[in-house]
């Protein structure tokens, strides 16, 4: 498939050939370069992906909800699928077996308020960390279960989804999620997650 | 087991052979007989390969033959650990190494999903999103860009953790920093690749994903994008290790590891980050007035001792004390080295070249007089950032935060002689 820009890269050779000390250079310089102050130079190489190949690898979803699916998942449905898919990993309560397994079930009292930094005991879990549960859904979906990594449907994914946002006491039990309902649910930290002010300099931070 | 086994059975026979029609025909002949080589009879001669006998004098004995793969001295055996990790990671052993690069075989991992086995003619990279053109680019076209060949550190922003929250005696170099390498990539500046895509210019962030089982996916701003950032196929003169991402891999100089994306399949522009699992759950740093840092990205400058370092002994007299440091920032512009646990500080050479956003050598001689002391280093950056001390460090960030951990650090000089980790500078 021939791309857009060949016709204009065609010219610009032509351009470039009455042009002093430029006709060596590879590539070709484009109209943008002149608005982006440094040239732009095309080699032709590649090829433009089709939509499928597009649609096939963009599986990901944004913290707004664009890329979910269609489907949906109870509750119920994801607590069935998490004994039989997680559970021997993450364990039976969510506790996980730490680093390789991390905790994804808990609120415990004592980890609540965010106060991670002053205590590395406090265990972090989806209810008590994640600032979005959008990525529970996408990873889920692009990384678990680990042995068997895109084997869930997303049916599944929205089931799990709806499992571990309930027992983690962010949607009640009786929750189904869609693409429309996940896309409005807030975690209760949201809130909590700052901009790096780091720049270097003589004060740390 | 048993095809190396042929291997090394195979590449004796053929140098036998050698051996016995060349000129040297009487040597050769007695080579074969193995009377010089072999400590036992005919029996052992199978063994040799594998085991060789060390001759009382290596100049009165013809040496071993040409190879296809150089091997270590059998002398010289370091390793990475820990080993058989595939949700995990294995530290690069510093106290083994000299110089600022390190052996390719030798850089530190870190894998969500274990090592991807990936064919490379198989292996293609989609720029999508806010472009002119969706584009497809494949392994061989890839390397028909423009190329750069640069030296960058990578640190995985977890590095230190156990030595920052809880410093042990018995920690070496490679358990207090070993998640830290450096080494010379080559690739194409990501610019060239988001140029020929046609990237628009109000695109933002950028998804950066990569091939393996958890399709790693971390969000990058477009300004590091344009700037500094490689698609790298190449270190150190060779194709990439499937370790550190073959075919392809993001480089991101001066950021924390996690975000040069290995095995790298996808990138995608858009207006706002993603929020992947590996931005908020994972690589946020939890700060003492209850909120956390997100992206983080850049490495703060920092240093570490790895020689006198645990578990070496030393005795009275001269001796280097060498290390390594390195900013995300750019240049290191000094390290010091302290030999009285901070009351004095002396500048170490820093020896060239020193490049940005890699890793430098330091030594500084240092006569030990038989008394106890802590040996520290301190690095500062072109930016003015001093590497802090643990306390200021716990400080600001709390015990408990959980990456980019520099604090000073060093080592204890016991008067019998004896090397300790020293962490709560």
């Amino acid at each position: 498939m021939r791309r857009a820009w060949l016709l204009p890269l065609a010219l610009a050779i032509v351009g470039c050939s009455r042009d002093t000390g430029s006709s060596s250079t590879p590539g070709s310089v484009t109209p943008e370069s002149v608005t982006a102050g440094e040239p732009v130079r095309h080699y032709g190489l590649g090829r433009a992906a089709t939509a499928a190949e597009v649609t096939a690898r963009d599986i990901d979803v944004g913290p707004d909800g664009e890329g979910l699916p269609a489907g949906s998942g109870s509750v119920q449905q994801g607590e069935a699928l998490y004994k039989l898919k997680c559970a021997m990993c993450h364990g039976p309560s969510g506790a996980g077996m730490p680093p390789a397994f991390p905790a994804i079930i808990g609120r415990d009292p004592k980890a609540e308020g965010f106060a991670f930094a002053r205590d590395p005991k406090l265990t972090r879990t989806i209810g008590n960390y994640w600032p979005n549960a959008t990525t529970v859904f996408d990873y889920v979906r692009r990384a678990m279960p680990l042995l068997q990594p895109g084997s869930l449907t997303n049916d599944d994914v929205y089931a799990l989804t709806a499992y571990l946002l309930a027992a983690n006491d962010v949607v009640p039990r009786t929750t189904t999620l869609d693409a429309a309902s996940l896309s409005q649910v807030k975690m209760p930290y949201a809130g909590k997650f700052v901009t790096d002010n780091r720049r270097g300099g003589r004060e740390v931070k | 087991m048993d095809d190396q086994w042929k291997d090394v059975t195979t590449d004796e026979t053929i140098s036998r052979r050698t051996l016995l029609t060349g000129a040297a025909g009487a040597l050769g002949a007695a080579v074969a007989a193995g009377l010089p080589l072999m400590a036992g009879g005919q029996g052992a001669q199978a063994a040799a390969a594998a085991a060789p006998v060390m001759p009382a004098d290596p100049t009165k004995l013809q040496g071993a033959p040409t190879s296809a793969v150089g091997s270590r001295s059998t002398f010289i055996k370091p390793s990475r650990t820990p080993v058989g990790e595939t949700v995990g990671n294995s530290l690069t052993p510093l106290q083994d190494l000299t110089g600022a690069i390190t052996p390719s075989d030798l850089h530190f991992e870190r894998h969500h999903a274990g090592i991807p086995l990936i064919d490379p003619s198989r292996h293609s990279l989609l720029i999508h999103g806010l472009v002119a053109t969706p584009l497809m680019l494949s392994y061989d076209e890839l390397r028909r860009f423009p190329q750069v060949t640069r030296t960058y550190f990578i640190e995985c922003s977890g590095n230190s953790r156990a030595a920052y929250r809880d410093p042990k005696p018995d920690m070496t170099p490679q358990k207090v920093a070993g998640l830290v390498s450096n080494t010379e990539w080559t690739g194409v500046p990501l610019k060239a690749l988001l140029d020929e895509a046609g990237a628009k210019r109000e695109a933002r962030w950028m998804l950066a994903e990569g091939g393996d089982a958890c399709l790693m996916t971390r969000s990058i701003p477009m300004e590091k994008a344009w700037d500094d950032a490689l698609v790298v196929w190449a270190q150190n003169g060779e194709p990439l290790r499937p370790e550190q991402g073959f075919p392809l891999r993001l480089l991101l100089p001066g950021w924390e590891g996690n975000a040069s994306v290995k095995w790298l399949r996808r990138l995608e522009l858009g207006m706002r980050p993603w929020m992947t699992r590996w931005e908020t759950s994972k690589y946020t740093d939890p700060l003492p007035d209850g909120t956390a840092r997100q992206f983080s990205f850049d490495i703060d400058a920092k240093s570490v001792i790895t020689a006198p370092a645990f578990p070496q002994s030393i005795t009275r007299g001269w001796w280097p004390i060498t290390g390594l440091a390195w900013t995300g920032r750019g240049r290191i512009t000094s390290v010091e080295v302290s030999a009285d646990n901070g009351k004095s500080w002396e500048p170490a050479v820093i020896h060239e070249p020193n490049l940005t956003k890699a890793s430098v050598r330091f030594t500084h001689m240092w006569e030990w007089d038989g008394r106890e002391t802590v040996l520290l280093s301190r690095a500062t950056d072109e930016t003015g950032y001093v590497q802090p001390t643990r306390t200021e460090l716990v400080k600001v960030r709390g015990i408990g935060t959980d990456f980019h951990f520099n604090p000073i650090v060093g080592w204890k000089v016991q008067r019998d002689g004896r090397v300790v980790f020293h962490g709560e500078t």
